[in-house]
């Protein structure tokens, strides 16, 4: 045994959210607060939030059995399972003794308990290895001290250190001595070499309760003595409640009362305390209070009610002549300029302009929204599916004028996301009744509340143009016209900026009373189809490759000293050759039809191949195939499934997504006639990652925005005709083309 | 409000309901079994999906006062330990991402492999149409299905 005098002593001043727990074992928390810097900001303004620290639970018990509290929303993204696996990395414990549970939102623990931007991975990826290495570091020089040796001559591994003379101690065995020692600064982090846990695949962390139906989302969340409220809101946007008659409301079996709400809306506007997450009106809404869920549907139906307008309600017609005037017009925003592209067009040989047009879409989480809220004089108790668990804490402190330090914000399962539940409207309603009512109350959407009183991805045109010169692409103009608001600031400089020399990008809005907002991967779902259709037009102009053309076009951003540009064009490359190699492009069978694609988007680089291939005389996607970047791949089958499900969300909303308004009134309001794609019409999605050591970044959105450009290519090789408009379905049943 | 008698999972159950409650707000609200999901209330997305006497039927459909006499198999009582061949191919597959659909997939190709226990990809295709998976796990659930018609050849 060796006689060297260790350097840690047992101290309580470093004490740190140390507790015994029930049953056994200790909880360590660790408060890091350097361990996350990122280098790059997030591609897009929600996602500017404070990330400086971070921190993380870990549970150990006596048996080595380990507990990691997952700090983010989970999704369906992943999450839940991939940000424990990269604590369990540098932790060195065996996955499959690890259970993961939700933690709740606790914003003196963790940071950025956020879903959204595909980012949680990226910007937490530092601070969890941070997170399990320090942890482990802690174990090791707590059993160097029990074995009165130098914790440097000491190693861990899969739950177990172990020391020079082959002793070994588990980590349940030193776990309480560990919590209380000093936190090590700069805990040494593996080399991705030594990865056991990450690049493995680790099956979704709650599979066993979703096949078996367990209680998970926010519908499910139940307490004592809830009641159920159904929100009657204006049918149309731009109305307000004039006036209601509640009582056959009254008359059905289960409704206990009828209420309105609006007035903690309209002082929490009036206090100017708005932030991005609130997008309600200030107009009252009547709400039924049930005892169970189908009488507080039965009774919202049956409220007589009447909206009134001071201004003409919008129809669909009205909005596209708007935007179609903003791109003729001359009143834009310029979001990024180079070179002289006035110039480049008048010396140009050919200048060639299209114009893309996409709808409305709503983003149709399975799970419709819900909350549930209870407001006492003791607390605020808040539980359901929200990505923005924070800001439905500030809010609803503020609408509520309660001390935030009463607001309890505990995470659900979510039924999906894609972007809607960043807006906390449901939470707010929620604690809105159950203040009025000083009881347990969940609120709970149709279908028909959720697609007709929803946040949607806002209907955009593009109108892109490029001068030619001597065979070479000299300049590139893009305009945006779009609703409420535009492109976020870093998209302006995604590819091809950097790509050619003359380059401006513009951009204009109006303001609807139609309410707007992030739908998964905002702008660029579109954008991203717009423009490399556009380059298919390019390339076949200029009678060359599509891919050649990104090749040589990328070639001009490789070595860029324009710190602006967000994406690397050596990535870029890389990725287009693999999705060229893997897709195999330009060896298609006969009757198969193949486009290219190419999008960097959420710091992730993504290229796509689509086949496609005439049944009946139509055009059918068979077969999708992606390469990715997105550096270390931390967990690939659930990664593979991200890139799948954002792929063919890409394609079903291209091929069949349509939503318009008439009279400020949406038109669809549930599935009989909104199409979402289904499993007879889907495409099979091979998935390719490059191989590197970079730091991960996120998989969420960006294998969808290339994904409606490869298939609109791919149409055009078969049929000979391009799509300017989405949903593409509306378009090419027009006329049957002969195969 | 009328007392029914239900025979869910193989027990017998007394509910007291409005008699046009649909079965599945019965099974939600009254009866705590939450797996059988809500999607749409119009039967085109199929997350509700339970068995009636062994078929695949929409719950938000069947009227409580109409389900009694009825055998009704809900995603709690598919298997005892939740090892269905169905529910095991799931797990091989890691087929979920937000997961919230996934038992009325499950309900649906339960009763659709009993019928069809050798199905070809076209089949399993156009059997599990009805079913929406916003996240589109499409070709996951493709995959499952036919392992899972596999395990129970």
């Amino acid at each position: 045994m060796s006689t060297t005098k260790n350097t840690y002593t047992f101290s309580r001043r470093n004490f740190l959210r140390t507790s015994a727990i029930a049953g056994g074992g200790i909880m360590i928390g660790f408060n890091l607060f350097t361990a996350c810097k990122p280098n790059v900001k997030p591609s897009v303004d929600i996602e500017n939030l404070n990330f400086n620290d971070f921190n993380a639970f870990i549970k150990i018990a006596d048996n080595g059995y380990v507990t990691i509290y997952s700090p983010n929303p989970e999704i369906g993204q992943g999450v839940k399972t991939s940000m424990p696996m990269i604590i369990a990395e540098e932790l060195d414990v065996e996955w499959d003794k690890v259970h993961v549970v939700q933690a709740s939102l606790d914003t003196k623990s963790y940071k950025r308990q956020l879903a959204g931007g595909s980012q949680s991975i990226r910007l937490g990826w530092d601070a969890l290895r941070q997170t399990g290495a320090t942890a482990k570091q802690m174990l090791v020089n707590a059993a160097a001290v029990k074995w009165g040796v130098d914790a440097a001559t000491c190693k861990a591994s899969q739950g177990v250190i172990i020391n020079e003379n082959g002793d070994k101690l588990g980590y349940g065995d030193v776990v309480k001595e560990a919590a209380s020692l000093e936190i090590p600064e700069n805990a040494t982090l593996k080399k991705p070499s030594e990865f056991s846990i990450i690049g493995t695949n680790a099956i979704n962390v709650d599979l066993d309760e979703i096949v078996t139906g367990k209680p998970l989302f926010g519908l499910d969340y139940k307490e004592e003595g809830m009641l159920y409220a159904s929100v009657l809101r204006p049918p149309a946007f731009g109305q307000i409640l004039e006036s209601f008659d509640a009582s056959e409301a009254k008359k059905v079996q289960g409704v206990i009362d009828v209420i309105t709400i609006g007035d903690k809306v309209r002082s929490f506007l009036d206090k100017g305390k708005s932030n991005w997450t609130f997008k309600l009106s200030g107009t009252d809404k009547v709400v039924v209070v049930a005892e169970n869920t189908w009488a507080a549907i039965k009774g919202k139906k049956a409220i007589q009610a009447k909206w009134k307008s001071n201004k003409e309600l919008e129809n669909t017609e009205y909005q596209n002549d708007v935007l179609n005037k903003i791109l003729d017009g001359n009143k834009f925003d310029i979001r990024r300029e180079d070179g002289n592209v006035k110039k480049a067009f008048a010396q140009a040989d050919k200048v060639i302009e299209r114009t893309y047009h996409s709808p409305f879409l709503p983003h149709n989480c399975l799970e419709p929204m819900n909350f549930y809220a209870n407001v006492t004089d003791e607390k605020v108790h808040l539980a359901g599916p929200v990505q923005t668990p924070e800001y439905a804490a500030i809010v609803v402190a503020d609408m509520l004028e309660r001390d935030i330090n009463e607001i309890q914000v505990d995470m659900t399962r979510m039924g999906g996301g894609f972007g809607r539940r960043l807006y906390g409207d449901f939470v707010y309603e929620a604690a809105e009744i159950s203040d009025k009512l000083k009881k347990p109350v969940k609120v709970i959407s149709t279908r028909e509340d959720d697609m007709t009183t929803g946040i949607y991805r806002p209907a955009i045109k593009y109108r892109i143009a490029a001068s030619i010169k001597d065979g070479k692409i000299t300049g590139y103009h893009l305009k945006e016209a779009a609703i409420n608001d535009n492109m976020y600031g870093l998209i302006p400089h995604f590819f091809p900026a950097g790509c050619i020399p003359n380059f401006k990008v513009s951009t204009q809005n109006y303001k609807s009373d139609v309410t707007t907002g992030a739908w998964r991967a905002p702008y660029t779902n579109f954008l991203g189809y717009a423009e490399q259709s556009f380059f298919d037009e390019l390339a076949e102009e200029l009678r060359k490759d599509p891919v050649q053309l990104r090749l040589e076009l990328l070639q001009y951003v490789k070595g860029t000293t324009d710190e602006r540009i967000q994406y690397s064009g050596e990535r870029m490359e890389n990725t287009i050759k693999l999705a060229a190699e893997k897709g195999n492009w330009g060896n298609a069978k006969e009757g198969v039809y193949q486009g290219f694609s190419a999008y960097y988007s959420h710091n992730t680089h993504v290229a796509e191949v689509a086949e496609v291939e005439l049944k009946d005389g139509l055009p059918v996607v068979t077969k999708v195939v992606a390469a990715v970047d997105c550096g270390i791949v931390v967990n690939p089958t659930g990664a593979i499934n991200q890139v799948q499900g954002g792929v063919l969300d890409g394609i079903g909303h291209a091929m069949y997504g349509d939503f318009s308004f008439e009279g400020g009134k949406p038109i669809n309001k549930n599935f009989d006639t909104y199409r979402l794609i289904r499993i007879n019409e889907t495409p099979k999605v091979e998935v390719h990652f490059i191989q590197n050591e970079l730091s991960p970044s996120g998989l969420g959105e960006p294998g969808l925005p290339p994904a409606a450009g490869a298939v609109a290519n791919a149409i055009h090789k078969a049929i000979g005709k391009r799509l300017y408009h989405q949903p593409f379905e509306k378009y090419l049943n027009s006329e049957k083309i002969e195969g | 409000m009328p007392t029914y008698t239900l025979k869910i999972n193989k027990k017998s159950v007394n509910v007291t309901a409005d008699a046009d409650t649909p079965l599945l707000w019965v099974l939600r609200d009254e009866l705590n079994m939450v797996g059988t999901k809500f999607g749409c209330g119009i039967s085109q997305c199929g997350a509700c999906t339970v068995h009636a006497d062994g078929t695949a039927i929409r719950s938000c459909q069947l009227q409580v006062s109409m389900a009694q006499d009825i055998e009704i198999t809900t995603i709690e009582g598919l298997s005892e330990k939740g090892d269905h061949p169905l529910q095991q191919a799931w797990k091989e597959v890691d087929v979920p991402q937000c997961g919230y659909c996934q038992a009325g997939q499950i309900m649906t190709a339960a009763s659709f492999l009993k019928d069809n226990p050798n199905p070809t990809e076209q089949e399993i295709r156009e059997a599990m149409h009805g079913n929406l998976c916003r996240c589109a796990s499409y070709n996951r659930i493709e995959k499952a299905v036919a392992i899972a018609a596999e395990k129970m050849s």
